[in-house]
């Protein structure tokens, strides 16, 4: 199989990871932190923006973030590297067991770990749990024109393919899975399977240094799968047993 | 009080300061408990009428502002996305510990100093238990849905998930208030029917006397059927009581965060709540004391001394807790837990940690060791309080402050709190209102028990000496 099975540490946990079909690669020798990729996921899957006075408190919503390093004092100040962070999509999430209310679930189909909106009752438990604190919380009614009618004319430029959410509900990375199901319905309509590099996610399509790619891990000739081998390859909080499906190549 | 100076003997001396040993005729004590409901001064009622004006608007209002423009009106945030509403529910769990520890753990080792006041404390957590659930409804995203996570059967076949420390918290403590709802109804019975019998026809206290007492006219076999009752219920609230803090500290323990993935955190949650519990009855017992007719004759200084004994050793060993806790964290040598304990000593709230330590454990071992000090109501009553807001910090150090620190350094972000500080104090007002409330509907005294004990009770003369003698009754 495609995966470094070398990497993973449970029995179980193999089995799970190997069935996987999606993955991403992050360059951070490659990321600029632009914050391009932030600006696309918003645009594809309606993220909110929420206004100065969230913003300010540490609020802004995003599914994926490029964390910035820097070493010394300011203002001697030198920034020693960028990390997008985003759902890491565990084998292993810590997210789902969690929940009370079964809104944090593992798709069997896509094998991503997915957010049910609809079925969210706003415990943010399963974002206490994240290690990798990928998760954002409706506040407020961000996108509800009635409250914010500014938010009418921004609203002509929601992605029709996704919906929108509401207050008191949680959110997060879905490897665009309707890009997903667009690729997926395409080669089904043609009697194929997806070809890797058919399609992408919204974060790799805008990225301008190529910095991020995603495509089939269980392919062992497809990009990722090439890249995930790398010497450079590794997963963040390995040691907690998550199996993320995100691998980083460090800067070497 | 009789007057201390002039004791003539040993006998006066002791009757004066043991209620067991001061009996009064049954008739009499109705009369005084029934007198002490009964009298209601305009301070009552000006002190009622604030709480319910808070609790109109901290409380309600504040929560359907909440509700309807969403949780961004309070402090929560990434990374502390639990903040001072589980902070309250941890609380109001804790004090609610305390009802059923003085009733049933001192009833079942049949602690005779117990008896004037399990009502008092089982009032406590019925009410506590109340404020608990206000506290974990207002910390939810979507109240109007919360209905979900009960285990109702419904056309659309969804379930709540029983992995969830959230789902097993949840049944706990549902199973907490309806136990303890029960277990505070049953000895109420008797004085309820008492209360029945000495309110006149036609008002509406009547219905209500009847009604809950159910019919009791205190024959042989009613006696029997409910000592039975309240034998087994004794025993069985128990470990209900030791399983729901517990299960309200898996909350912490079971999520893989640094400073909560604490195996110790279920015995150091119960030896908490009992902290705080008994803090708070002893608060109760010194207002209840000072402010309502004819109690003083039956909550005395030893009832003061006797929990204050108590309120030592548990604030001993919520000190060995701790001290386990924060050893056992720090010898794990985990990068994260060594920061984030750093963190509560040397960060920005670094104060309430050290005021945690001289409130839980400094001040109640300074001033309990004295039995005279522990005998004064009015310093146990700021000890008991000191001790609530240790307590309160104690908790407050666990949810929002360990929530500061996580493996992403880059959301790590000090907690600020909002509304949720209005809505705290709404359940608080609350607490305290129901109580007052309470406190004009149902004998806060248990007359029967008083008695029992009473009459269980007698000094006899052996020589020159006298001697207490207590025979078995149950």
């Amino acid at each position: 199989m495609t995966v470094d099975l070398n990497k993973l540490h449970a029995v179980g946990a193999i089995a799970e990871a190997a069935e996987g079909k999606w993955g991403m690669v992050i360059d951070m020798d490659l990321c600029t932190g632009c914050q391009a990729c932030v600006a696309a996921c918003a645009m594809e899957n309606n993220i909110p923006y929420v206004e100065e006075e969230d913003a300010g408190y540490g609020r802004s919503m995003h599914w994926i973030r490029t964390e910035r390093f820097w070493e010394g004092e300011y203002p001697e100040v030198k920034i020693s590297g960028y990390q997008p962070m985003l759902c890491q999509q565990c084998g292993k999430a810590p997210c789902e067991p969690v929940c009370p209310a079964f809104a944090t679930v593992h798709s069997q189909a896509e094998q991503l770990n997915l957010q049910v909106y609809n079925r969210c009752v706003g415990t943010r438990y399963c974002a206490n749990n994240c290690p990798y604190q990928v998760r954002s919380f409706n506040w407020r009614d961000y996108q509800d024109s009635r409250v914010r009618p500014e938010i009418t004319i921004l609203a002509n430029q929601f992605n029709p393919d996704v919906t929108v959410r509401r207050r008191g509900v949680m959110e997060k990375c879905t490897f665009c899975i309707q890009r997903i199901h667009k690729a997926q319905d395409k080669a089904k309509s043609e009697g194929r399977e997806v070809e890797d590099g058919e399609f992408t996610t919204a974060c790799a399509q805008a990225c301008p240094a190529n910095a991020i790619t995603f495509g089939r891990i269980d392919h062992p000739e497809s990009l990722v799968s090439q890249l995930a081998r790398s010497p450079r390859a590794e997963h963040h909080l390995e040691e907690l047993g998550t199996l993320p499906r995100v691998t980083y190549l460090k800067e070497g | 009080m009789a007057d201390h100076k002039h004791h003539t003997s040993h006998e006066e001396h002791l009757r004066e300061q043991h209620l067991m040993l001061d009996p009064m005729p049954r008739g009499k004590m109705n009369e005084m408990v029934m007198e002490a409901m009964h009298t209601t001064s305009w301070k009552f009622w000006l002190v009622f009428g604030l709480l319910a004006a808070i609790v109109a608007y901290a409380l309600f209002y504040k929560w359907g502002v909440m509700i309807l423009e969403g949780l961004g009106v309070a402090g929560v945030n990434r990374p502390s996305y639990w903040g001072i509403f589980l902070v309250n529910t941890v609380f109001w769990i804790g004090i609610s510990h305390a009802g059923t520890f003085i009733s049933a753990i001192l009833r079942v080792f049949k602690a005779e100093f117990r008896r004037p006041f399990t009502r008092a404390a089982e009032l406590m957590t019925t009410f506590g238990l109340v404020q608990a659930g206000f506290s974990i409804f207002m910390h939810m995203g979507r109240v109007w849905l919360s209905y979900w996570l009960m285990p109702i059967p419904n056309q659309r076949g969804l379930w709540p998930n029983f992995h969830s420390p959230l789902s097993w918290d949840l049944l706990a403590i549902t199973t907490y208030l309806l136990s303890s709802t029960m277990y505070l109804f049953l000895p109420l019975i008797p004085d309820l029917a008492m209360a029945r019998d000495r309110t006149p026809d036609g008002t509406w206290q009547k219905v209500f006397y009847r009604t809950l007492a159910l019919g009791f006219r205190g024959t042989e076999g009613e006696w029997t059927h409910l000592r039975n009752a309240l034998n087994i219920f004794a025993f069985a609230i128990i470990p209900v009581m030791f399983s729901v803090h517990t299960i309200v500290s898996w909350d912490f323990a079971m999520a893989t965060r640094p400073g909560w993935n604490s195996t110790i955190f279920g015995p150091y949650f119960v030896v908490g709540a009992l902290h705080s519990g008994m803090g708070a009855v002893v608060m109760v017992l010194a207002v209840v004391r000072g402010t309502m007719k004819n109690m003083k004759y039956f909550i005395r200084p030893e009832h003061f001394e006797a929990i204050g004994k108590l309120m030592l050793i548990i604030s001993m060993t919520w000190g060995y807790f701790f001290f386990n806790d924060y050893i056992v964290q720090w010898y794990g040598g985990d990068k994260w837990t060594k920061e984030l304990l750093h963190w509560h000593e040397a960060g920005p709230m670094g104060w309430m940690w050290f005021g945690m330590l001289i409130c839980n454990v400094a001040i109640p071992w300074a001033i309990l060791w004295n039995k005279k000090w522990r005998s004064t109501p009015w310093l146990l009553f700021i000890v008991g309080m000191l001790i609530n807001v240790g307590m309160w910090f104690e908790r407050y150090i666990i949810v929002p402050i360990s929530l500061t620190i996580n493996r992403m350094p880059f959301t790590w972000r000090l907690y600020q709190p909002g509304i949720e500080v209005w809505l705290g104090i709404g359940t608080l007002a609350f607490f305290i209102l129901l109580y007052m409330a309470a406190s004009k509907l149902i004998p806060l005294i248990p007359v029967w028990e008083v008695q029992e004990g009473q009459m269980a009770h007698s000094l006899k003369k052996y020589g020159r000496e006298t001697v207490v003698t207590v025979s078995e009754l149950e």
